[in-house]
């Protein structure tokens, strides 16, 4: 079986840009909308968030989408509906990314048969216990050809992450620094130390920067250290405009994918 | 059957530690560390010396003697409300800021709802010289203004939280957040039997203290260290969980947990887990919570607000489902009459939470003979603004 998120490193393992955006956000139809116009401009892998009531992992850009969204009436049979209305028009990789409450009520076997009819690639569950996921979880992930990505921090320890490079067949999902989505990468000499260390190790995975991704320089200085990076908060600052939406996503990619190192 | 936390974290089916990549290396050095420390000598030593000296251990186990009368049992209170600062809730954190300073950890961090486990770790972090960062909610911080004050002047940075509905489950979401931010030099000082293993089990034997002196003060008292009920109130559990603690595997010692109804559990307000919660992950632990079919943390309601948290603790989860404890849930109306009642008969005024355990003697079948030892968790005066507008609001003469 075919498996969109694996193909695509096969083929490309640098200047990578997933894109996250929460489902429902801004508006409840926003989510398809969204989707096709990251793909037309550019995006490589869309990260699509299933909205909770309590994301842990979250700063308050996208906990605030996570409440709009919620609000707008968002749900994850909803989010597998309109994803199944757009399947036939998207071809870049899908992953879902969401906290394992929400996913656990919906039945996770259910989840991933409903994820694979829709098309979904990939899946990031940031409080699913790595254990768990062994013992537990992973010939169903395997069943539906999900591919599970984990994180990885500067706090994890080497034999941590070589078993999670062992236990995942698309990505590591590289976090910049101790922190919540939506600070800035700064690049500071003990940031740069890590992306360092972490390529030394010569994972069979390829890596991808997130968590503080927000614009051209901070993408640019994540794909010298990985094969690319993933921006969050930053879009979901984009998308909060509900005018122009369309023509703000693509201003956004192009300006972040250029090619051109930033002018001082 | 079995009430201890296994290898893996887990009282039966609820437990374990769902928490982010970011908290892992913490949560498991916490996980490979907290036996060891918490049970060395040294620490021993000085731990048994702050509750001494420091807390006012032992509590006494009052019996009370009207309270008895009127009910038609001997009715013991373990006085929790003569601890510092008002309530079982520095045994854990006297406890846990032992185990930080151990680890070296130079800044702590808590939640907070009503104020009563802030205004205990900002304690201890003078006490130990600490940095101290509270989170709370912006509501809680406006409805619990003294204990603002009480943590403020304790020299701890209060931080109220916008976030969500603005409440205990959001400063708990937010604290959280600030530890995945701070991962190297911060304690997270959690205040309930509540978060990823191992905090369930180490707050419960932080405040296990509790069942370990009853069953030393009754023995004195009645001639036997085993009483007939041990009753508490839930939110979390803390309380229950330390006066359980010596009497799990004592079955027969019957175990009453007393959850809070809010207006009532059909009303759509209401704090009454055992009731109305599902299965469920809520801050890192797999436990039951109140919770839409969509898997949304519903937010509770109840007049107190340490009994205000959408779940209970994987131990309590576990006591449930296996019928060792029996579960009551009693209404804000309810609790406030035991208030009352509690200040008129014995002359002590109760926290709410605490008189929630009391209502419930109402509905517990009782024999003349039968010993009862109520925990009384907390006092009353941090109650006093909600309790004189409650008392106000019910004696205003209709139409008004």
């Amino acid at each position: 079986m075919e498996n969109r998120l694996v193909n695509l490193f096969r083929e490309k393992r640098e200047n990578l840009l997933n894109v996250y955006f929460t489902a429902g956000f801004p508006e409840l139809e926003s989510t398809g909308v969204v989707l096709k116009t990251l793909e037309a401009a550019g995006a490589d892998i869309v990260e699509i968030g299933m909205p909770y009531s309590d994301p842990l992992a979250d700063g308050p850009t996208i906990q605030q989408s996570n409440t709009v969204a919620l609000r707008n009436g968002m749900s994850i049979k909803k989010l597998f509906s309109q994803l199944a209305e757009v399947k036939q028009q998207v071809n870049l990789p899908i992953i879902l990314m969401g906290y394992l409450n929400p996913v656990l009520q919906f039945g996770i076997e259910k989840f991933c048969q409903e994820a694979a009819r829709v098309g979904v690639d990939g899946l990031i569950l940031p409080d699913m216990p790595l254990h768990e996921y062994e013992e537990e979880y992973e010939p169903l992930f395997r069943k539906y050809n999900l591919s599970v990505i984990f994180l990885v921090t500067p706090q994890t320890s080497e034999e941590r992450i070589r078993k999670i490079d062992a236990l995942t067949n698309s990505f590591i999902y590289l976090v910049s620094s101790a922190s919540t989505t939506g600070n800035k990468v700064g690049g500071d000499a003990k940031q740069l130390q890590y992306f360092q260390r972490i390529q030394q190790l010569n994972l069979k995975n390829p890596k991808l920067i997130g968590f503080g991704i927000s614009d051209r320089s901070s993408f640019q200085l994540a794909c010298k250290y990985a094969e690319g990076a993933i921006i969050g908060s930053a879009f979901i600052k984009v998308i909060q405009q509900k005018e122009s939406l369309e023509q703000n996503i693509r201003d956004f990619i192009q300006e972040v994918k250029a090619q051109e190192p930033v002018s001082a | 059957m079995k009430y201890s936390v296994d290898e893996r974290g887990y009282y039966g089916n609820y437990g374990g530690a769902y928490i982010p990549e970011m908290l892992y290396p913490n949560v498991e050095e916490l996980r490979q560390k907290y036996l060891e420390i918490i049970y060395e000598p040294s620490f021993q030593e000085e731990l048994q010396s702050l509750l001494r000296d420091y807390v006012g251990r032992p509590t006494p186990l009052y019996y009370a003697q009207r309270l008895s009368e009127k009910y038609n049992a001997k009715i013991y209170l373990k006085r929790e409300d003569l601890a510092h600062t008002g309530a079982h809730k520095i045994n854990n954190t006297v406890g846990q800021i032992l185990l930080a300073k151990r680890l070296g950890k130079t800044r702590i961090i808590a939640e907070t709802g009503a104020g009563q486990h802030g205004v205990a770790t900002a304690t201890v972090c003078a006490l130990a010289g600490l940095e101290c960062v509270v989170y709370m909610g912006k509501i809680d911080t406006e409805r619990q203004k003294p204990n603002v004050a009480r943590m403020q002047l304790l020299g701890a940075t209060v931080v109220p939280v916008t976030s969500g509905s603005q409440t205990l489950k959001d400063a708990t979401n937010e604290a959280i957040r600030d530890w995945i931010s701070n991962p190297e030099d911060t304690h997270y000082i959690i205040g309930s039997v509540v978060g990823p293993h191992p905090y369930p089990d180490m707050v419960a034997r932080f405040q296990a203290v509790i069942s370990e002196e009853i069953k030393q003060q009754l023995q004195e008292k009645e001639g036997r260290s085993n009483p007939d009920y041990v009753v508490a109130c839930v939110g979390g559990g803390s309380n229950a969980a330390g006066a359980f603690y010596h009497y799990l595997n004592e079955p027969e010692v019957k175990l009453v947990a007393v959850e809070a109804a809010g207006h009532g559990v059909d009303t759509g307000f209401s704090a009454a887990t055992s009731v109305l919660g599902t299965l469920g992950v809520i801050h890192g632990s797999k436990t039951l919570l109140m919770q839409t079919e969509d898997g949304q943390i519903v937010e509770p309601h109840s007049i107190s607000a340490g009994l205000d948290y959408p779940g209970i603790g994987p131990l309590h989860a576990h006591l449930w489902e296996t019928g060792r404890a029996k579960f009551y849930s009693i209404t804000d109306d309810e609790s406030m009459q035991s208030v009352v009642l509690l200040s008129r008969l014995e002359g002590i005024i109760p926290a709410i939470e605490s008189a929630h355990a009391l209502s419930a003697l109402n509905k517990m079948e009782l024999k003349p003979t039968d010993v009862v030892v109520l925990n009384l968790s907390g006092r009353g005066d941090k109650d006093l603004a909600t309790i004189i507008n409650y008392l106000e609001d019910i004696e205003k003469p209709h139409g008004e």
